[in-house]
């Protein structure tokens, strides 16, 4: 089946496929954003350990997210892999020490002799919150705003630059899309708390949430937005491979792709609506739903925009010719056959994860279970 | 052509690897092996209804979960280090190692990930069936994680179903199966897995026999030891079947380092198993890494038999490697100085083939090509220049070998006398096998250890065997940056340790009847 596609059509399968992780992984960070909000959104010490604990049963389906998604691109794309995470080295770095220090929080917070104090990993988590979400939003800006590394004949890449990746947070647009994730994953944790947690000041406190991170969110967000629509672009030329500058090559993209554009279209209306009727409504709590959908839809699209039509997905700033395209970039077809089969089994994890979800999660959390839980966050 | 090479930058970013897989390599056993131990306790429970089943299961299960999470955090550095640190091998050899990882991710991570949940929060929201299944794969969702990272690791030693494509200087996968299924990898995930388990019912005996010195929780740490020493014991059989077929795949695939292994400088016929050696800071041939032996007890014949199952077949050691040799099937195997001849024909045709395709002279580009593809099988070899840089660490290889081996046959009696004296009823009054079935447990570790250190420094100066040096694969990253990143790695890392094994020996005090924290 997969075998008779073309390279082409299998490097787009899975461009779609990596989209998809990625923008899964940015719905996710509702664990992240509520992480920042424990200390404002729980008053007291059984608060935030009911809010730790809300999350807590959730982080790893982030964090396998993220290395799925890490390992997916190396497969698929093991060029990117090679150059961005061996050049942007101080980038991935900090990113990869915030989710260490996740990892650990939650299962020894709250455990007697964790030696460092449960406040140390409240605060690892907090870490994690914060950069982990502007950090990863930060880097993915990369793909639209360029990077400086250049590749050699043997396709062995060079950073151009000492500051291994971090001059990136250097350009606003980058920034923008950081805190855009940031005030996200906020947004989408303060609407997990109100789904998942049976409490009412804690909803209450969520509900404002919305509002004091919804400003933000929609002033970066519009920023970043707009720009994009506006900035010049990486194309590729079809015949030559040659990569150039187009003026309002995003714009170009949109257009060219209207799936693409009513699909974020509707991602767009789809978080508002979450947001809007989540504030508004006295006591909904469905609102994770439309703007998690929102975002999934929002982040997908941006990931298509960014590299279909011809475009470069990771260009180089240093040497345009350098830049790396789903083309030149992939994996060969028969790797990316086999992985394609190995994907058809996507589906079915799915499945088993609401299956798996639903027998254990048919009530929300409240005190009363956690005092009666003897695995507690 | 070594000294083109930034060989500080290359020994900062192995430490770091080393330090990282290391740290690693301390929570992933016991996770792989008490995953299962606690599945089979739970069964029991499932099975027979008594409620101090399911106390065992959960007292264990706790530990379990302290482990998981460290082991977690420790692992998703490596995985990314291969592109932040390694960032040539991950272009060179990316096409067949990242499909495992991806495969691993799908397949495997969500898979414990999901039922973990159930597992822990499950108890009073499914039913018993759906927990134990759950349980259960969880188990299987771990192993299967080590499965593809250990066929990644597998095809490292032995690269297999693979060709080099001169236009992409990669080498590209041309058949999965071969990879999945070579004789390299199968039997270093079976022997890997199995020794985790062996530690895990070391782990669990330990604990246990510690409890019985202290007389508390004695029914419970009786019951613990008899699953674990039943486990262990099978499971410690299985390591030494996998081993043993593990290192006859080395002697043909990577003669160099099983000759580091056993210490064999000079191959013979019939060769004997050095079972106890001490080498001297005094090296043969001027050569760092070959250590003259100042005492060895050696039994004649021995190796012959175990390498090739024929007490008079032909062993070849350091030198024979070096110089060339005629295996026992008769197949020549050039001198390592042919293969430096061969392996910078390949290096040259394919500078030559890229030149010559960029010029459109089709007629150089096709017979650059010829020579590449002739002379391929040596590729790695044209970065060196002196056949003896070729030569693992041997002390270290040699020692770490034989701590494993030494203590792998103590793990076997241990189990087999724990499995004795509870059928005597005499476990409690043995005081002296408690107290050594407590410092089994470090032992334990330090056998996984050794294994790791044995495999990984017993194959340098490959990262892949004959096609890649090691010192060809990193970043061209500043080496300041490894620096501090590696202390930054052995900070957390070992704050981490610090907190979870404080953690475990309070929980483990605190005992099954606490119910939790």
């Amino acid at each position: 089946m997969f075998e008779n596609l073309s390279h082409l059509a299998l490097q787009q399968y899975w461009w779609v496929i990596d989209s998809l992780l990625g923008s899964i992984l940015v719905f996710l960070m509702f664990v992240q954003g509520g992480q920042t909000l424990i200390y404002r959104l729980g008053k007291s010490d059984e608060e935030r350990t009911l809010l730790i604990n809300a999350l807590g049963r959730k982080w790893e389906f982030t964090f396998t997210t993220l290395v799925t998604f890490g390992g997916a691109m190396f497969a698929s794309f093991p060029l990117f892999y090679s150059t961005s995470f061996g050049g942007a080295y101080w980038v991935w770095m900090a990113i990869l020490f915030c989710f260490i220090i996740q990892a650990v929080a939650y299962e020894f917070r709250s455990k007697p002799s964790n030696v460092w104090g449960a406040k140390t990993f409240e605060v690892f988590l907090f870490i994690n919150g914060l950069l982990g979400t502007i950090l990863i939003g930060t880097a993915v800006g990369t793909f639209f705003n360029g990077a400086e590394f250049t590749v050699n004949e043997l396709n062995q890449s060079r950073w151009a630059n000492p500051y291994g990746g971090l001059e990136a947070v250097l350009n606003l647009h980058n920034v923008a899309l950081g805190l855009t994730v940031f005030f996200l994953a906020r947004l989408l944790g303060s609407l997990y708390f109100m789904n998942h947690i049976e409490h009412e000041a804690i909803f209450n406190r969520s509900k404002k949430q919305l509002l004091y991170c919804g400003i933000p969110f929609l002033v970066v967000f519009l920023f970043f937005a707009i720009r994009l629509l506006v900035m010049d672009g990486f194309a590729i030329d079809a015949e030559t491979g040659t990569v150039s500058v187009e003026a309002y090559k995003y714009l170009h993209n949109f257009l060219a792709m209207p799936l693409v554009l009513i699909l974020f279209l509707v991602g767009v209306v789809l978080v508002l609506f979450g947001l809007i009727k989540s504030y508004l409504a006295e006591k909904y709590t469905k609102g994770i739903w439309f703007t998690g959908g929102g975002t999934i839809l929002v982040v997908f699209t941006l990931f298509l925009l960014a590299g279909f039509n011809h475009t470069a997905f990771y260009p180089s700033n240093a040497d345009l010719q350098s830049s790396l395209t789903i083309q030149n970039a992939s994996a060969s077809h028969y790797t990316l056959t086999a992985m394609s089969y190995v994907s058809l089994m996507v589906p079915f994890v799915i499945a088993y994860i609401v299956w798996a979800w639903r027998a254990i999660n048919n009530k929300k959390l409240d005190l009363e279970e956690l005092r009666n839980e003897d695995h507690l966050y | 052509m070594i000294e083109n090479f930034d060989m500080s930058l290359v020994d900062w970013s192995r430490a770091q690897f080393a330090l990282t897989a290391m740290y690693h390599w301390i929570f992933v056993p016991l996770t792989l092996g008490l995953a299962f131990i606690i599945a089979i306790m739970e069964t029991i429970y499932v099975k027979t209804g008594n409620p101090e089943w399911k106390k065992i299961t959960k007292f264990w299960m706790t530990l379990f979960g302290i482990n998981f999470a460290i082991g977690v955090a420790t692992g998703i550095i490596l995985e990314f280090e291969f592109g932040t640190n390694w960032s040539n091998y991950s272009w060179f050899v990316g096409d067949i190692f990242g499909a495992p990882l991806a495969v691993e991710g799908i397949m495997a991570f969500f898979m414990e990930s999901t039922f973990i949940a159930v597992m822990f929060f499950g108890w009073n929201k499914v039913s018993k069936k759906f927990h134990l299944i759950s349980t259960w794969l969880v188990a299987v969702g771990s192993n299967l994680s080590a499965l593809w990272i250990l066929v990644a690791n597998g095809w490292m030693q032995n690269p297999v179903g693979m060709k080099f494509n001169p236009d992409t200087a990669r080498n590209e996968m041309v058949n999965f199966w071969d990879v999945l299924f070579s004789p390299t990898a199968v039997n270093k995930f079976l022997h890997t897995i199995s020794s985790a388990y062996t530690l895990a019912a070391i782990f669990v005996i330990g604990v246990s026999a510690w409890y019985l010195l202290k007389k508390l929780n004695v029914p419970f740490a009786k019951k613990s030891i008899v699953v674990a020493a039943v486990f262990g014991l099978i499971t410690s059989l299985f390591t030494v079947m996998t081993g043993d077929n593990s290192a006859r795949e080395i002697v043909r695939d990577q003669p160099m380092k099983f000759a580091a292994m056993e210490g064999l400088y000079d191959g013979s016929k019939g060769a004997g198993l050095v079972a106890f050696g001490i080498m001297s800071s005094t090296s043969e041939n001027g050569n760092d890494n070959m250590k003259d032996f100042n005492f060895k007890l050696e039994i004649p014949n021995l190796l012959s038999y175990m390498a090739y199952m024929d007490g008079d077949a032909f062993v070849p050691g350091v030198n024979d490697v070096i110089n060339g040799f005629t295996d026992n099937d008769g197949v020549v195997h050039p001198s390592v100085r042919t293969k430096i001849e061969m392996g910078r024909k390949a290096i040259h045709a394919l500078k030559t083939y890229k030149k010559a395709q960029k010029d459109k002279d089709v007629n150089l580009a096709q017979t650059s090509l010829d020579e590449l593809n002739e002379n391929f099988k040596y590729f790695g070899y044209g970065y060196f220049d002196d056949p003896y840089n070729t030569v693992p660490p041997i002390s270290i290889t040699f020692y770490s070998f034989h701590i494993m081996v030494g203590l792998g046959m103590w793990f076997l009696l241990l189990f087999t006398l724990a499995l004795l004296f509870v059928y005597k009823e005499s476990i409690v009054s043995n005081k002296w096998f408690l107290r050594a079935a407590i410092w089994s447990i470090p032992l334990a570790y330090v056998a996984s250890q050794s294994g790791w250190i044995v495999a990984e420094m017993g194959r340098q100066p490959w990262v892949i065997q004959d096609l890649m040096p090691t010192l060809t694969a990193v970043s061209n990253i500043d080496i300041t940056s490894v620096q501090i990143t590696f202390f930054l790695f052995l900070t957390i890392f070992t704050g981490l340790l610090i907190a979870e094994i404080k953690i475990m020996l309070k929980q483990i005090k605190l005992g099954p009847n606490h119910g939790g924290h």
